[in-house]
């Protein structure tokens, strides 16, 4: 059985990737996944804010108090650079390439044209196999058309490709008018794979406090539906690497994604709820699944059911809606 | 020394070419020939310490190749127990340290003398505190130790600081006797300049390796043991003592010879007493340190306009070789005035003065002058406490000696009225070069102004062939203080040891301060003044205040604008002007050619954010472009003056001592104040910090009352009382001012009012009134009862203010120990010049609302010594009746006891007056007498009327005439409970104090200790303290603290009969309030640790509450009381206030720099951390369940 595909140009043993999450930050982990069979990981974000705060921070709150008192010129040691958490995060690369064989892929989270872009640089120095641009992008100017939004992204895009010569994913969200032509836009500047899609953190409301807290949801199989149909769309008409994330639980909707066009899929929720080793199980199951159902390779599994291949093309277009509609009034 | 310092830049020079400060220059000596290092934070010597411990972090080598290990001790006096020890034991130790910290070693100094164990140690001189503490510098530390038995060098540069540290190292390897180097501090210490640096080849070649070997030979070991330390008896004691002298004997010769071998190595020679000026001086100036130099440069002078004078600087005063002296003195010398930087009341002269003249009689009695007249000899005292010493006084000096009866005794750089002692100085006498730039820079601290001059000197130092130098005066506030900067830069080396009085360059990087200060003052005619200000050229003008005015136009200066403000934002530099100032000052000052000087800062600018990305790189390039397309020469009028005038430094309602000494000395003419102006005995008035309208707040908290649920809260957190709370009955709002906010008071049954005021002129806008606001726009969340708002002009909130003041204060005996209830009460601490969002105040604040008419407060030094008590203002305030807080600072050490003694005196006048009272049972009526004797006091009401009663009796025994009812009225007062605090921060009680502390909570005396516990040294800039938590990165633990933090409230729980508490205010204010109420009222020792948020944390100050909150919350700071009046109850005596824990302990460590400055030890401290607080708040909860027997020895 061949399990093996290529995503970005990298050869991967199977189709299983852990998506960027909290266990990206622990070696152990990073380990842990590995040993479990992923074929690479995608590294936690570094979020262009914190790039930015950091530095602002640091001359505000630490810098600041610096030279302004007779007794003392700072109230902690010199550090010789300020930005702790990039240099946190470049670290972890460094120390993940070294702990494990399997390809590291980092994660920048921007939506700017800032200084921020030129840590891809150093990112790509640690040792990064390939940068996944997490684009979370969340338009709140009324006055901004739809089509500057877009062109926002390709500007970005355009420019982090000449900062790197690794492999470049984006990550996107399902909030574009036009998914196909974008998705189109991008290849032809260069980028390298599709991850599909952002799950957009929901904040909650807190109705005592009457504050606004941080709230994160793990994500479920149902979720997978919207995947796949732009899956099956986009891998049938845009030639490039397609990942898919979010709502990939168990062994079957691994088979489901792929068969839709992806070429990996990444895990997170169910590894944050089950643990790293999760993993062993669902590539065995997967393996088995193939088996008992002949097919030699992921290769071969690969788009069976997307828009060129599905028995029922219309299934992921409009007529599916209206299928479904009408089967809730019967 | 015949070449000081650099002065032929040669391509070798440069490359040995630094600028950097004599504690820099030294401690890189220092560093590179010890082994080990003990070391204790104390101003103005703790960067040398700092510098030490940096470089050993980070692995630096010293001469022979071994990284010295430095550890840090609990006190001075600990300091110098482990380096005699490190001494005896054969390693190469040194130590850094000053003032106080120098007499904590005194016992040891003499030890280590005693038994001629070799080392040298640094000491940046300062000032003893005598009737005030002074940070400052001054001789009086080091002239202490002059009985000690060490040799002394003392230094008067940063260059020659380098070169006697080097040549003290050497020296006291040969001679065995031990070295004291010192150099003036700060004016030393802390003075930026080019020097050249001291190569690890001139150090190899200067310490002798049998010297070393030969030590090592002599340490203790069991492998060939002797013993040390005995205790000799009369019959011996004498004569051993005695077996010393051929060692000190051989000190000159010794440092002499390694002083010739220095210079062969580096062309610098010093000489035992250097001499400098004509040779056939008739008049002569002796002296030691920084102030030689000027006396130098003045008879320099004076000799170029046809004048005989010179200087002897001793620079080996200890042992004082009367033949080498001799040697040095011309003998042409006719009046000598020696110049001592120190004071010894009493005394025949001050020291050096009295060695002169034992040195001059002795020579003379042996035969050995050559001095062709009998001179005369006068002594004089000069620069106490870093005052200035300028050329105008070292002219006066050699003016003096002109006379036929020159002054003995005589004082310089003041106006002594009282004694008559002072020597009058021609404020006009100006003798600096044309061709040296002379620039001041008058900044706000967190503008990044004295960075900024710090670059520059660099780059002109290091970058050209060009002598620079910097000194640099603080505020001694910590929230919106000034800087000025004094740099000098010029083609040959800076001899000029002083603060630039006449500048060509007058920069001004805040507009605010020409309405405060006369900036101008040192701008010489035809000088340039460069302008932060938002007015562009055409309209700057009006806005002058009409002395600016008057001053520009009258020494025709150059003017110069920029808006530095709208550059800095549009480049996203926030309030951090620095670069721009900097580079409008190379534009216009010349000090270097234009595009040279643009090019330098640019490159500076690369080497900082070159990290960062070409992208912030550029953005810093395009400000320092901006600053120059935003720079313009403002036209200036022919004649004066249209502005306003500059407003009064204080109120006209100020007390007359306010406005004569407070104002004076606010508006930075102190050194004007002449000696009859102060009290002999250091006393001061309270209360003058209110007469300081400092107006800091960019923003100022707005409040609004129809969403105000009235809590308080936000009187609580605020750490200058600059918001506060009233109610009152409706009439009292007669004659408010517009715009004068109340709202109907929630609870009150007779339509009383409720107002929220803020302080608009003493606000520092730290916002943490707005974050603890917990009422919100039930529409618009976004919408709290206090705002944040833009107010530029004041007045109208300054007048409401006013008149909110005036508003009665709630009677004290109504109040309650509730947070809401207890924040009506009057504060009687305001507007200290604590740091903004300080994380200490609210406690003491909340302790003089608490007890603040029967307070006494003894307070250990460190930061709430210098906000509670540094001049110019004082925030310890009396109330209506003019009862307040009686504060005082002793030591460091020894505040636990100092305040036990407040308690004992106290006590025994309290125990007088009663036994006095027993006596005037007939007169003053058993009832009176009874019901004094017997009020229990507990709480405010029982204060207040122990008073009326108190009030009786005096009314009672003025009418009996006898001598013992006088000594009754004498201690009357003391029939009212005082409340004794002993207030000070972890270094204190955790570590210098803390023999004391533990001595003082075991006596079971009624005194109650406040522990501001920021886990570091704040003052002295963040150095780890046993309170500093594991894995907490401070000075003096680079790579993060590698222990737990001690638990000072387990240890001092195991006494039984101590209560003592854990308190954090911003996690839970009515335990904190419930804390000092019960600390208050038990009739014994307490103990009160109150979680402090700081600067030194490493995040925005405003998060403080909320930090303390995760502190709490992920059992960190777990919140307890232990209060062994519930053992009676059969219960047990801790109590645990906060719950379990709700969030791991990352979650709060990761929110603070200290705990993530070592990303790669991070993961493991953090989990090594959750463990240590799992297993602490379990060994809590399991104490909470036991009930402690009664401990002996029960509280009186």
């Amino acid at each position: 059985m061949d399990l093996s595909t290529r995503y970005l140009g990298l050869h991967l043993q199977n189709p299983f990737i852990a998506g960027a999450s909290p266990l990206g930050h622990n070696l152990d982990s990073i380990r842990r996944i590995e040993d479990a069979g992923a074929a690479a990981i995608v590294l936690p974000s570094l979020f262009e804010e914190q790039i930015a705060l950091e530095k602002r921070a640091r001359e505000t709150h630490i810098d600041a108090h610096n030279e302004t008192f007779v007794e003392a010129a700072s109230f902690l040691p010199t550090v010789d650079d300020f930005d702790r958490s990039c240099d946190d995060y470049l670290q972890l690369i460094a120390m993940a390439k070294q702990a494990v064989a399997i390809p590291i892929i980092a994660s920048l989270n921007g939506i700017t044209d800032g200084g921020w872009l030129s840590y891809a640089q150093l990112i790509e120095r640690s040792g990064a196999n390939a940068l996944e641009l997490n684009y979370y992008d969340l338009p709140s100017d009324p006055d901004e058309p739809g089509h500057f939004v877009e062109q926002r992204t390709l500007d970005l895009v355009r420019k982090l490709r000449t900062e790197i010569r690794i492999p470049l994913a984006i990550k996107l969200s399902p909030f574009f008018s036009s998914l196909p032509n974008f998705v189109q836009l991008l290849v032809s500047l260069g980028v390298n794979g599709v991850v599909i899609f952002n799950r957009f953190y929901q904040p909650d409301i807190d109705i005592e406090e009457l504050d606004v807290k941080p709230h994160l949801e793990l994500s479920s199989p149902s979720e997978l539906r919207l995947r796949l149909r732009w899956l099956a769309i986009l891998s049938a008409r845009i030639q490039t690497s397609y990942a898919v994330t979010g709502g990939v639980h168990s062994a079957t909707d691994a088979v489901r994604a792929i068969m839709a066009g992806a070429d990996a899929v990444q895990m997170v929720s169910a590894l944050l709820r089950y643990g790293p080793d999760h993993l062993r199980n669902v590539i065995a199951e997967f393996a088995e699944w193939l088996g008992a159902h002949d097919y030699e390779s992921v290769a071969q599994l690969r788009g069976a059911m997307n828009l060129k291949h599905s028995p029922d093309p219309t299934g992921f277009e409009r007529a599916n809606y209206l299928r479904v509609l009408q089967g809730w009034q019967v | 020394m015949s070449s000081g310092t650099i002065d032929t830049p040669t391509k070798e020079n440069l490359a040995l070419a630094a600028t950097v400060d004599a504690n820099e220059a030294v401690a890189s000596v220092a560093y590179r020939l010890s082994e080990t290092i003990a070391i204790y934070p104390i101003t103005p010597s703790s960067p040398m310490a700092e510098s030490c411990d940096e470089w050993s972090a980070k692995g630096k080598p010293n001469l022979w190749g071994s990284k010295p290990d430095i550890i840090e001790m609990q006190s001075e006096g600990g300091v110098a127990g482990a380096l005699h020890g490190m001494l005896q034991t054969g390693a190469l130790a040194t130590t850094f340290t000053a003032s106080q910290g120098l007499l904590l070693m005194i016992p040891n100094l003499y030890k280590i003398a005693g038994e001629l164990l070799p080392f040298c140690f640094h000491v940046t001189a300062r000032t003893l505190a005598t009737h005030a503490l002074s940070i400052f510098g001054d001789q009086s530390d080091v002239m202490a130790c002059r009985g000690a038995g060490l040799a002394m060098l003392a230094s008067n540069s940063a260059q020659e600081a380098a070169d006697l540290a080097c040549i003290g190292h050497a020296a006291t390897l040969v001679a065995r006797v031990p070295f004291m180097h010192f150099f003036d501090g700060f004016r030393t210490s802390h003075e930026v300049s080019k020097i050249r640096q001291i190569d690890d080849s001139v150090l190899q070649a200067m310490i002798s390796e049998k010297a070393i070997r030969e030590y090592r030979a002599r340490s203790l070991t069991p492998d060939h043991p002797a013993i040390r330390g005995t205790a000799q008896n009369p019959d011996v004691f004498f004569q051993a003592r005695e077996a010393c002298n051929p060692f000190y004997e051989a000190v000159p010769g010794v440092v002499q010879a390694h002083m010739d071998r220095f210079a062969q190595l580096t062309g610098r020679q010093y000489e035992l007493f250097d001499y400098a000026g004509h040779p056939e001086a008739t008049r002569i100036i002796i002296a030691m340190g920084s102030g030689a130099e000027t006396c130098e440069e003045t008879a320099a002078w004076l000799n170029a306009n046809g004048e005989k004078t010179g200087v002897i600087k001793v620079r080996l005063y200890r042992p004082f070789s009367i033949t080498d002296f001799i040697r040095a003195l011309p003998q042409t010398a006719r009046s000598i005035a020696v110049l001592d930087r120190t004071k010894e009341p009493g005394a025949l002269g001050e020291p050096l003065y009295l060695d002169v003249v034992a040195a001059l009689a002795e020579a003379r009695a042996a035969g050995l002058s050559r001095l062709e007249c009998e001179p005369v000899v006068i002594g004089g005292r000069y620069g106490l406490g870093s005052k200035e010493f300028d050329p105008a006084m070292a002219k006066a000096v050699f003016e003096e000696l002109r006379r036929e009866r020159p002054k003995h005794h005589f004082t310089v750089g003041i106006t002594d009225d009282v004694s008559g002692a002072s020597l009058s100085v021609d404020p006009h006498f100006d003798i600096e070069p044309d061709d040296v730039v002379r620039a001041v820079f008058y900044g706000l601290g967190a503008d990044g102004t004295v960075g900024a001059n710090k670059n520059s000197i660099k780059i002109i130092g290091e970058e050209t062939d060009n002598f620079a130098q910097g000194y640099f005066v603080y505020d001694s506030k910590k929230s919106g203080a000034m800087t000025i900067s004094h740099l000098r830069f010029g083609p040959r080396p800076i001899g000029s040891h002083y603060l630039i009085k006449r500048a060509n360059f007058v920069a001004c990087h805040q507009p605010q301060f020409l309405e405060r200060y006369d900036v101008l003052e040192p701008a010489i005619p035809g000088g340039v003044f460069l302008l932060n200000t938002p007015h562009g050229p055409e309209k700057v003008w009006e806005h002058l205040p009409r002395e600016a005015q008057a001053q520009i136009v009258g020494k025709r200066l150059r003017f110069y604008v920029i808006d530095a403000d709208s550059v800095a934002r549009a480049a996203g530099a926030g309030r951090r002007i620095n670069t721009i100032m900097q580079t409008c000052f190379f534009a216009i000052s010349g000090v270097l050619p234009r595009e040279e000087a643009i090019a330098q800062i640019k490159k500076a600018i690369r080497k900082t954010y070159g990290r960062k990305g070409e992208q912030v790189v550029a953005q810093n390039f395009a400000a320092v472009d901006a600053a120059l397309a935003g720079l313009y020469e403002v036209p200036v009028p022919d004649a004066p003056c249209d502005g306003h005038a500059m407003p009064p430094v204080v109120a006209d309602a100020a007390p007359e001592m306010v406005k004569r000494l407070t104002a004076t000395m606010l508006a930075g003419k102190g050194d004007l104040l002449p000696v009859s102006a102060f009290t002999p005995d250091g006393t001061w008035p309270i209360g003058t910090a209110r007469w300081e309208k400092r107006n800091i707040a960019d923003r100022l908290p707005v409040w609004e009352s129809a969403l105000c649920i009235q809590c308080n809260k936000c009187v609580f957190v605020c750490p200058h009382a600059a918001i506060r709370a009233k109610h009152y009955s409706a009439p009292a709002l007669d004659g408010a001012p517009e715009g004068f906010l109340s709202t109907k008071f929630r609870g009150s049954a007779n339509g009383d009012l409720y107002t929220l005021q803020v302080a608009p002129e003493d606000c520092t806008g730290c916002t943490l009134c707005v974050t603890v606001c917990p009422a919100k726009d039930k529409s618009n969340a976004s919408r709290k009862a206090i705002n944040m708002a833009f107010i530029p002009e004041r007045e109208k909130e300054r007048k409401q203010y006013d008149f909110f003041l005036a508003l009665p204060n709630p009677d004290p005996a109504t109040l309650k120990p509730e947070v809401k209830s207890i924040q009506f009460a009057e504060p009687l601490f305001e507007y200290s010049g604590a740091c903004a969002g300080c994380g200490e105040t609210p406690y003491l604040k909340l302790l003089t609302q608490m007890y603040g008419d029967r307070l006494l407060i003894a307070n250990a030094t460190g930061c709430s010594s210098i906000y509670g008590g540094n001049l110019p203002t004082t925030p310890y305030c009396a109330n209506s009746e003019g009862r307040g807080p009686a504060w005082s600072n002793s030591l460091f050490e020894d505040n636990a006891e100092y305040g036990l003694g407040f308690r004992f005196a106290v006590d025994k006048q309290m125990g007088i007056a009663r036994e006095l009272l027993t006596r005037f049972a007939p007169q003053a009526g058993d009832s009176l007498v009874r019901a004094l004797l017997d009020a229990p006091q507990k709480d405010t009401r029982g204060i207040f009327e122990q008073r009326e009663r108190v009030s009786e009796l005096r009314r009672r025994l003025a009418t009996i005439d006898r001598e013992d009812a006088r000594r009754l009225e004498d201690v009357a007062d003391f029939l009212v409970r005082k409340s004794v605090w002993i207030v000070g921060g972890d270094g204190w009680a955790y570590d210098i104090g803390y023999g004391g502390l533990d001595h003082v909570i075991s006596t079971g005396l009624d005194v109650n200790i406040l522990v501001l516990d920021t886990e570091v040294y704040s003052n002295t800039g963040g150095q780890m303290s046993k309170s500093t938590p594991f894995g907490a990165t401070a000075k003096f633990a680079m790579a993060g603290k590698r222990r737990p933090k001690k638990d000072l409230g387990l240890m001092a729980m195991t006494y039984g009969n101590v209560y003592v508490a854990r308190a954090a205010f911003g996690a839970k204010d009515s335990q904190t309030v419930k804390v000092f109420d019960e600390a208050g009222s038990y009739d014994g020792p307490s103990l009160v640790i109150a979680y402090s948020h700081c600067i030194a944390h490493g995040y925005a100050m405003q998060q403080g509450l909320e930090q303390q909150r995760l502190a709490v919350d992920s059992g960190t700071w777990p919140l307890f009381r232990f209060d062994p009046r519930r053992v009676a109850e059969g219960k047990a005596p801790l109590q645990l206030d906060s719950g379990p824990p709700k969030v791991p302990v990352k979650d709060y460590l990761r929110n603070e720099l200290r705990f993530r400055m070592k990303p790669e030890a991070a993961p493991a401290f953090e989990e090594a951390d959750q463990k240590q607080v799992d297993a602490r708040v379990a060994l809590y909860n399991k104490l909470a369940t036991i009930g402690a027997p009664q401990a002996p020895g029960e509280p009186r």
